[in-house]
């Protein structure tokens, strides 16, 4: 499924923007739904580059590394990414190091998987244990804004932010 | 069983003596202070002493934004095993400007000398090449150091120079470790700014 035929085009059309807008070139990943189409947008622009990852915390490493060269990288994973990230999440309180993440939420609102719940419901606790800031999303119309404040965050204020799209936002995958 | 005769603290310098054109990225512990030599901590490394597993993934975001640049990891055995995985994600985005140097004593140097996986069954060559990275060479003497020197120099990455050391104290070079202050430090240098 790509292009229009996508459930999540519209907003993450907006969203690449604005991440490219501000001057994102690599986008790491481990697959999710919640990034897919990102992803794909990713890989069809000539000035962006999908990653794929094997593991989460190799997007903090590489954020880190584009960063001392002047470049921007943002980390997209789903929730259950979020506890492989801690030590590496030192380059953020340690090293003052710009990281941005998007996180798409499991194991929370409408969630069927039970597997997710543990996961899901610790993100807020790891990443603020890291010094890693929540922007979170409920309902499309507060995307852009939570994005602009996370973009901000990170590039303007050197901080470590985490945009996390909720289940309310994508949905809740049925089993 | 191969014979390994290679002194750790022999290799960078015939390797890259021409650091200065380089961009480097060391993990922590022994290979940091290998690197710090060869640099005199130099503000186009950046070393680390901690996030273990980090130093490749580092390095191709490095090379990624750099790619009119050369960029070297040097990275202990430890730290290769730990984000294994990296290898693959390097090998997906073939960087050509990248240059993976694991410096491998087949111990965990900094915690004590404990043994590690190359030590006993692991070949970091064959999972390099595993993984997708083509060119890949090991060294195991002195005498393949002009050979590691040609391959780091030669052709396009990214490569994987496995170098097999004996065991021993890296060099005693003492470097800066705050990552605030060598972030800043790189960047400066990197970006003029």
């Amino acid at each position: 499924m790509s292009g229009k035929a996508h459930k999540h085009d519209t907003w993450s059309r907006a969203l690449f923007k604005q991440f490219k807008d501000a001057g994102v070139t690599m986008f790491t990943y481990v697959p999710d739904a919640g990034n897919a189409r990102l992803v794909e947008l990713a890989e069809e622009d000539n000035e962006t580059r999908a990653i794929l990852l094997t593991t989460e915390e190799e997007g903090i490493a590489i954020a880190a590394g584009a960063d001392l060269v002047g470049k921007k990288s943002v980390l997209m994973m789903q929730s259950s990414g979020t506890g492989n990230c801690p030590n590496f999440l030192s380059f953020v309180n340690g090293g003052r190091f710009p990281v941005l993440m998007m996180i798409s939420m499991r194991g929370e609102y409408g969630e069927q998987n039970p597997w997710q719940y543990p996961m899901g419901q610790a993100v807020d606790a790891i990443l603020e244990a890291m010094g890693v800031l929540v922007f979170r999303v409920d309902r499309e119309d507060e995307l852009e804004g939570a994005a602009t404040a996370a973009i901000n965050a990170a590039w303007r204020g050197g901080q470590g932010a985490a945009l996390v799209l909720t289940q309310k936002f994508l949905g809740a995958k049925a089993f | 069983m191969t014979e390994i005769t290679l002194d750790r603290t022999d290799c960078l310098p015939h390797i890259f003596p021409d650091q200065a054109d380089w961009l480097f990225v060391t993990g922590l512990a022994g290979p940091a202070r290998d690197g710090a030599a060869l640099t005199k901590d130099g503000a186009n490394m950046f070393t680390m002493a901690g996030c273990m597993g980090a130093a490749i993934t580092t390095g191709l975001g490095m090379a990624l934004g750099a790619p009119d640049r050369q960029v070297a990891v040097i990275a202990g055995d430890g730290e290769m095993m730990m984000n294994i995985g990296s290898l693959a994600t390097v090998a997906s985005q073939g960087p050509k400007n990248l240059t993976l140097v694991c410096v491998d004593n087949g111990s965990h140097g900094e915690t004590g000398g404990q043994p590690g996986h190359t030590a006993r069954r692991t070949n970091l060559a064959k999972m390099a090449e595993g993984a997708g990275i083509e060119r890949v060479l090991t060294v195991t003497s002195a005498k393949g150091l002009k050979e590691a020197n040609d391959f780091v120099h030669a052709g396009d990455g990214p490569r994987f120079l496995w170098l097999r050391v004996m065991p021993g104290e890296p060099c005693a070079f003492k470097r800066n470790m705050n990552p605030t202050e060598c972030r800043m430090r790189f960047r400066s240098a990197y970006l003029g700014a």
